[in-house]
Order: structure tokens, then sequence, then C-alpha cells
């Protein structure tokens, strides 16, 4: 059994589709190793007695994990909130309902940031999600739950979400890989918002392949979000093994002095790998970028401060227990509902869009988005992509950074551009770094950012990349 | 102190009349069971997304037209947030900076703007008064949630109640021919706000201005600014200052109540929809819009003054209902050798007041009278071949039963008495017995001719023509 969990999700699909391998028993033995989830990644699993998974009347793929910020016809969704504990949606997300179209089982929901805020997943009403290379760490977040159970081998494949980073940040910290796809490729009806201009569905698996693979389910127009496009054609499967003329931008304004010498060693190599390859590598210069965090953290918290005004206990979810009026009633039950990153952020964002301070915040950082964007288009007039660590740092302890908000803030300084301007970008894991301090090495992300929709050109690259880095590291340390 | 003037502009919202609700495919429906016209979206669940009804934007573009607004390329949906249990998401979508339309005109009023938005849910307020003041509990129906709205808010061109009054009568009627909204005041599908201020006589500048809120009816409109008006005018006569502020109008006793400060003082915190992609309609939209326009009120009666040269008050009275219109059209197409004057008389005075009498159908075209019947009628009456008296007693049968009027003057006996000798005989006769009437008519007395022309309109039970019974009376009597 143990040899079917390490096939990837295509190989496995393969093996199903040719009669080699029962779907059932597969699934059946994800959902046992799943059972076995000591790393509180699950905040649901199918099986586990609280409410039914949607059915899947043949399952034809590898069962999919999902972030619990995804609305499941009658499963607990909870967004990592609180104020969500036991609400059970009415109907499912246009993302799930492609997956389990395609005949992909759900094999559970994961644990995350609530409201997907949050780096490192310790933002969860429900806990911190444990890093399978080092339980003192945390996976990185917010889909830090996704992360986890494909690096920790509790599922095959996953999905998540990204409005800064939140896939490809944990993707990084956990090794393995993460896509966040061009804005409006994937619908986000059935998603809970966060950020709405920036939330982009996305693949968090073992390899590239994978990823292209599972793209090319949830990828596509979708009449129930006005927002979404979808690819002009579905992603194939990659099988690029050269770089040979392709032009890599290493931007300069992103390649500061507060990367962690172990990950800057990685990406330095990585470099050498691209050059290997065939690739061209140039410095270029994105002269708004560093702005990307300032303006980042005005949209999301603005967007999010309308978007979680429905939470009132007025229809679903937690109501306090109050003896006061209907203010009182709101006032109380967001109190106890909502978790301190989010009152920040509802709070920040309250005040960018407040009468007299628009224009100094929203307005303002909605004009250095549009430069960040045109910086971008720039720099792929000359190179076919830009490249970056993914994370400025490898898995940090628990506990580590959570007194510091702004620290922890900057986790997303390499990934914040991109949702801003709306491109595809995708972390690989690059290699192993020694954490400061000692300990079992960790896996350090490398990013690669291509233009809206070239996502095809994106996974090809990163597959040739990631056969010639060879990176087979597992988490196998302290109690893994 | 120098002459006051009332200066008023009005916001209108229009419910339009789409199948399904401006942002989710949920059923419209008025006077339905509670919370039965609801989905995940306008109950505002996690996760979801509007979706912009496509017929909203078509009906919303024929209004546009129908102001003759200019349409902005690409409007922008905002999000308007406030917490209130009538809004699930805790923002409406509406527009703000970019509205769909704006600078357009409808009679005398100019039209600041016109935008799409969504309804709020119907709170109903337990207990006694109906309102929120007093009342230990409120419950929501959100059957009308997401409603999609048109929004008109008017420059401040209108100067007394009376004409506020009549122009949102013209508003009701432009949208309500357009087919775009069921406009009932008394349902919310048509609600006029005010917002009423006043100034000196000749200034330009304008007054701190008054928003006045529910009224629910024409009436109650022209009232309720009445109001308000006397209120300002009392104020500043007696040396005060007008507070800007919402006003409730309460129709039993006619007075006016500040609502409280509280839901004033919100700051919306505006900002762009970003579940929504700008509001682009295309030139086949845009055409298709113009063409769809019928004949508007105004236009008709421009029409009637220069072509058919009816007076101002016909033209107006006739244009502004089209079913009247339509069905004097057609009556008139029929009386080739009428005057469309003598026709629009008819269809206003004669049958109007015999449709008011029946009480059976509100207007011509649901009724018994056929056009070409009611041209035919006409035509006897003004080639004399029945009387005026005749004529309005021939209508009031075609109301009951319909059919041909000349048969109806067959059956009845009123053809008009076209035999000279015997109207002659009968004049004789009542000359005769009413002597005293005859002396003063021959001593000066005009008017004492009516007692004798009535004893022949008896006798010949209003078969005679008027002007024949004169002529013969004074003849008898020698003048």
């Amino acid at each position: 059994m143990a040899a079917m969990l390490e096939l990837t999700a295509v190989e496995a699909n393969e093996a199903i589709a040719a009669g080699d391998l029962s779907a059932d028993e597969y699934g059946a033995a994800w959902a046992e190793a799943a059972a076995g989830d000591d790393l509180n990644a699950y905040l649901w699993r199918d099986g586990n007695g609280d409410g039914e998974a949607i059915a899947v009347e043949q399952p034809k793929i590898a069962p999919v994990a999902v972030k619990d910020i995804f609305c499941t016809e009658g499963v607990p969704t909870t967004a990592g909130s609180r104020i969500l504990q036991g609400y059970r949606p009415a109907y499912t997300s246009t993302a799930v309902r492609r997956l389990l179209d395609a005949g992909a089982p759900i094999l559970g929901k994961t644990n995350m940031d609530e409201f997907a805020m949050g780096s490192s997943n310790e933002n969860s009403a429900y806990g911190p999600v444990l890093n399978p290379w080092d339980r003192g760490r945390v996976p990185g977040g917010s889909s830090g739950g996704s992360a986890a159970v494909v690096a920790g081998g509790l599922a095959p494949w996953a999905i998540g979400t990204d409005t800064g980073g939140s896939i490809r940040q944990p993707a990084s910290l956990c090794g393995i890989v993460g896509l966040k796809p061009t804005y409006g490729a994937i619908s986000r009806y059935g998603m809970i918002a966060f950020a709405s201009s920036l939330d982009q569905c996305g693949p968090l698996t073992r390899d590239v392949r994978d990823a292209a693979l599972m793209l090319s389910i949830l990828q596509g127009k979708d009449p129930c979000d006005s927002t979404s496009v979808g690819l002009a054609q579905a992603p194939q499967l990659p099988d690029r093994e050269d770089l040979n003329g392709l032009r890599f931008a290493v931007p300069t304004e992103l390649a500061r002095d507060s990367i962690e010498p172990g990950v800057r060693e990685v990406f330095e190599a990585t470099l050498a790998t691209i050059e290997r390859l065939g690739g061209e590598i140039t410095e270029t210069t994105l002269p708004h970028a560093e702005h990307g965090i300032s303006a980042y953290y005005v949209i999301a918290p603005a967007e999010a401060s309308s978007n979680l005004a429905r939470y009132d206990g007025v229809r679903y979810g937690l109501r306090a227990e109050t003896a006061g009026d209907l203010v009182e009633m709101y006032e109380a039950t967001r109190a106890e509902g909502f978790g301190t990153e989010v009152k920040r952020r509802i709070m920040l964002g309250t005040y960018a869009l407040s009468s007299g301070y628009y224009d100094a915040y929203y307005g303002q950082a909605q004009k250095v988005r549009t430069k960040i964007a045109a910086d971008f288009s720039a720099a792929f007039a000359e190179f076919d992509f830009v490249v970056t660590p993914t994370s400025p740092s490898i898995a940090f302890g628990l506990g580590e950074k959570t007194a510091d908000p702004l620290a922890m803030y900057l986790n997303d300084f390499f990934t914040v551009p991109m949702s801003l301007a709306g491109i595809p970008a995708i972390s690989i894991p690059a290699g192993l770094a020694e954490p400061e301090g000692g300990g079992p090495q960790l896996p350090v992300g490398f990013q690669i950012a291509a233009p809206a929709f070239a996502e095809q050109k994106l996974l090809d690259a990163a597959y040739a990349l990631e056969q010639a880095i060879g990176f087979d590291a597992k988490p196998g340390g302290a109690g893994g | 102190m120098a002459e006051l003037e009332a200066v008023i502009g009005l916001e209108i919202h229009v419910q339009l009349a789409t199948k399904t609700k401006m942002f989710c495919g949920c059923e419209l429906s008025f006077g339905d069971e509670p919370n039965v016209h609801t989905c995940p979206i306008c109950l505002a669940h996690p996760g979801v997304l509007p979706v912009t009804n496509e017929q909203a934007i078509r009906y919303a573009l024929q209004i546009a037209a129908a102001l003759e607004c200019e349409v902005a390329p690409r409007s922008i949906f905002h999000r308007k947030n406030y917490f209130y249990p009538d809004s699930p998401k805790a923002y409406q979508i509406s527009q703000y900076d970019i509205p769909l339309a704006s600078n357009g005109r409808l009679g005398d009023v100019r039209i600041h703007r016109a935008h799409l938005e969504e309804d709020a849910a119907k709170m109903i307020h337990v207990g006694e008064s109906g309102r929120i003041h007093g009342s230990g509990a409120s419950l929501v129906d959100f059957n009308r949630g997401g409603t999609p709205l048109v929004e008109i808010v008017t420059e401040p061109d209108l100067r007394s109640a009376a004409e506020a009054a009549a122009w949102a009568r013209l508003l009701r009627e432009t949208v309500r021919q357009l087919g775009v909204s069921d406009v009932n005041m008394e349902e919310g599908s048509l609600r006029v706000d005010g917002n009423i201020s006043m100034r000196p006589v000749g200034s330009e500048e304008l007054g701190t201005k008054t928003e006045l809120k529910n009224m629910n009816s024409f009436r109650f409109l022209e009232r309720g600014i009445e109001a308000e008006l006397a209120r300002q005018r009392e104020l500043i006569e007696s040396g005060g200052t007008v507070s800007q502020e919402t006003l409730h109008f309460h129709p039993g006793d006619g007075t006016l109540t500040p609502l409280r400060s509280k839901e004033e003082a919100h700051d919306y915190r505006y900002f762009p929809e970003p579940d929504l992609v700008p509001l682009a309609p295309t030139e086949e939209m845009l055409r298709e819009a113009r063409e769809s326009l019928p004949e508007l009120p105004a236009a008709r009666a421009e029409r009637y003054r220069e072509q058919l040269g009816l007076a101002d008050d016909v033209a107006a009275l006739l244009a502004a209902d089209p079913e009247t219109a339509f069905f004097f059209e057609r009556v008139n197409g029929e009386a080739d050798d009428i005057e469309p004057r003598v026709v629009a008389n008819w269809v206003t005075g004669e049958l109007a007041a015999a449709l008011r009498q029946d009480g059976e159908v509100a207007n011509a075209s649901d009724s018994k009278v056929e056009p070409a019947s009611l041209a035919a009628l006409i035509t006897m009456v003004q080639e004399k071949k029945i009387s005026h008296n005749s004529g309005k007693a021939v209508l009031v049968a075609l109301l009951v039963e319909g059919g041909d009027p000349a048969a109806i003057v067959e059956r009845e006996g009123l053809a008009q008495i076209s035999d000279g000798g015997e109207l002659e005989a009968i004049v004789a006769a009542a000359v005769e017995s009413n002597p005293e009437a005859a002396e003063q008519i021959r001593a000066g007395n005009q008017k004492a001719i009516g007692a004798i022309v009535g004893a022949v309109m008896k006798e010949t039970k209003g078969r005679a023509d008027g002007g024949e019974v004169n002529r013969l009376i004074r003849e008898k009597l020698g003048l």
C-alpha cells in the first residue's frame, strides 16, 4: 500500500485509467493516511463522522485535500474562523465542483490562517498547523494545511488560495510546488472572499506535472464569476527538458539583504542551473515592486473590511449571546468570532476607505498597483520570466514572529508584487538550507513569474528546472 | 424680507420589472410569503459573487434614452458599506462617481443622473405603529432584497409642490410606457423622495435642504412637500435657519418627524466593487434602447398640437395615457370628414364622462365601444342626423351593448325630426301652451326662450335640432 502512496497524482491517475490501480483502493489508502493527521492539518476529513462529503459517483482520479475556504455543501466550512464554527454551506464552490466533475473525491478540508490572513497558519482559530519537516516550525500560510498535507504524506495533492503569497510561500516552506495562476484563470465562486481583486485559487502539489493537471481541471470561465476568464487552452502536461533561448530576469529590488544566507545560496545555485540548461540570466529593475507590501496592506484590508462585514450573527455562523440590542449583538458576535489579525485588518481597511482618507490610502495604493503592473509589463517586453526566492526565509519557529506583524508581513515581500499585477507565479522546491541554531535541513523555494495567461510557458520552464534540480528530499526528521 | 421661493429636486427609485433579481437568479415577486425568493447570493452567504442582470441593464438604458441622458461608455459599480439587517452583505452594490447615465431632461426638468443599484430587503417592525420606534422586534423579508433599481436624481428645477407632483406623474407615465416597471407607488415599485429648500426669489444660491421620505402616493407627495415648505417658510420668516436632516412624512396626520441622526451620520466608505467588471454597453444595446422607445407622452402631446391642431390641455390629456391616445387615433382615423379637434373633445369629454359613470371599465380600449362606431356616431351628430343629446344617449347604450350606433338610433327612434311640417306643428303647440314665456320673449328677454325649447325637446324626446327649434320659435313669434 505504501507504494501506491508514492505515486504522483498524474502517475496514479494514469494507473487508474489503465486499470492497473483501483480508484477505490487508492482512495481508501489515502483516507487512512489522512486519518493519521498529527500535524493539525485537517479541520474536517471525509469519514470523520461530521457531515458527508459530496459524493463522487465513480472516483476516477486522485482524491484532493481542499483548503477550508472553499464552500462545500453540507460539509463544515470555517475559513479557519470561529465566526463560522459549525457553518455548513448550502452550495458548493465552482473549484470543488470541477474537481468532483473530474472524478476526484474530496479527502478533507485543510486548516488555514483565519480568512486567509497570515503567513504562518498561526492565525487559525483551530490551532496552528505543524511543519512536517520540523514540528516546532510553521508550515507557512495562509494555505498551510494544504501545503502540510501534501508535504507530510496526508494527501496526494491539494488546492489552496493565494492573495499575496498564500499558496507559494507555504509551498516553499514545505518543500512542494505551489502555483498561483493568472487572476481570473479559475472561478472564485464559492471561495470565501478575503481580498476580491487579489484572491486566486491554485494547486499545491508534489511536482510541476501534478500542478499542470490540477490547473487544467480547475481553470475556465464561470458564469457565476464575472471576473473569471479562464485560459485560452487547458494546460498540457509539460515535458520540456531545456531552457534554451529563454530569458530570466532577476529584479535588483527584490534581491535585498534581508534574505537569509541559506536561501540566497539555493537561489544562486538555481540561477546557475538555469544557465546550465541554456537559459539566460539578466538583472533588471522593477522600480515600484518594493512598494508592493505597502500597497498590498492597504488594498487587501480595505476589501477585507467590506467582505467580512456580512459576518454579523444574523443569518449563519456564530451569534453571541447578549441582552442588548442589534448593534450590541453585532459587536459582541464580531468581537468573539474574529481573531486578532482579522480585527487588525478590518480596522486598517475601514480606516483606509474612510471619508477624507480614501485618496491618501486606497486611491494611492491603487496607483502603486498600476505602476507595479506596468513594471512587469516592461520587464516582460524584454524577458520571458522574472525570478526571485519565494520567501526571504525558510520555515521559522512557531511563535517566532507572532508578536511582530510587520516582520510577518515581510514574508510576502517576493510574492505580493505578482498578486498585485495579477500575473501567474510558481514556487518549486530548489534545495535545502540549514536553519540558524541547528535542526533538520529545511526546504527553500524558487519563484518564477510569467506574463498573464502564459501558464503553459511557465509550467514548461518550471518542469525543465525541476527535473534538473532533482529535489527529492522528504520530511523525515523528528517524529516524521 | 424678500419673497421666498421653493426649490425642489426629486430622487426617484424605480424597481425594474425584470424576471429575476439584479445579481442572482431569484424570481421577483410582490406579495408572496416572506423569504421564499432567496438564495445564497441574495442572502450573502460566504463565498458568493454577484452577476449583473443583463435585462436590468437594457431596461436602465431604455430609461436613460427616454430621459435623453448621456450614457457612460464604462460605468462602475461601487460598494456602499453600512450595517443594517436589510442589507445582508452589509453593503449595497450601487453606482457612485461614474453612473450609467447623466445630463438628461424630461419636460422642463433636468435629470442630474440615473444609475443602477439593488434594492434592500424589507424590514417589518412588529408592533402597532409598524415603525421602528416603539417596536419590540423586527423581521426581515429578503424577497425584495436584490431587486434591480434605477435611481433617478433631478436637478432642483421644481418650484412648487403641485409642480413636483405633476412632474412625478409625467415620469411615472413615461416609465410605465417603456414597460420596464410596474411603477406602483403603494407597492413601492416607484418611490419618490424630495430634496427641499427655500431661497429668496432671484437668488441663484441653494438654501439648506431637507430630504423628505415616505410619500407613497402622488397626493401624499404633494401634501408632504407642501407641509415641509410651510415649515421651512415659517422657520425662515421667524428668523431661524433650516438644518440639513431627513424627514419622515406621516400620511395619517400630515406631520413630519426627523429620522434619527444616527442613520445619517454614515460614512459609506464607497469603493469600486471588485467582484464586477465595468458596465460597458455595446453599440447594439444602445441602439436597441433608442429604437425600443415608444412615443412618450411629451412627444405625443407635441404631435397632437402641431399636426392635429389640438389645444394644449386636450393634447396633454390625451397623450398622458397611451391607451386613450391609441383609441383616439383609431377613432380619428375612421372619421375622415370630422376635425380631429371634435373627435378629441368627444374622447376626452363625452366618452370619458360616460366611462366614469358606467364604471365597468377604466379605459375605452377595454369597452364595447369600437373606434369605428364612435366615429360613425360623431359623424351622425356633426351631420345633424341626430341631436347632440341623442348622441350622448347612444354612447351610453354603446358602452353597455356595443354594436352599430345607427341601429341604436333606429331602434330608439332617436333620428332627428327632419320633416319640417311635423316640427313646425310641435313648435306652434309649445308656443301656445307657454303664453307667458312668449310674451317675455317679445318684450326682449331672450332667456325666456328656454322654456319653449324645453317643451319642444320634451315632446320630441330630444330628437329635434336645437338650432332649428330656436329658429322656428322666433319665426312663429314674428321676430
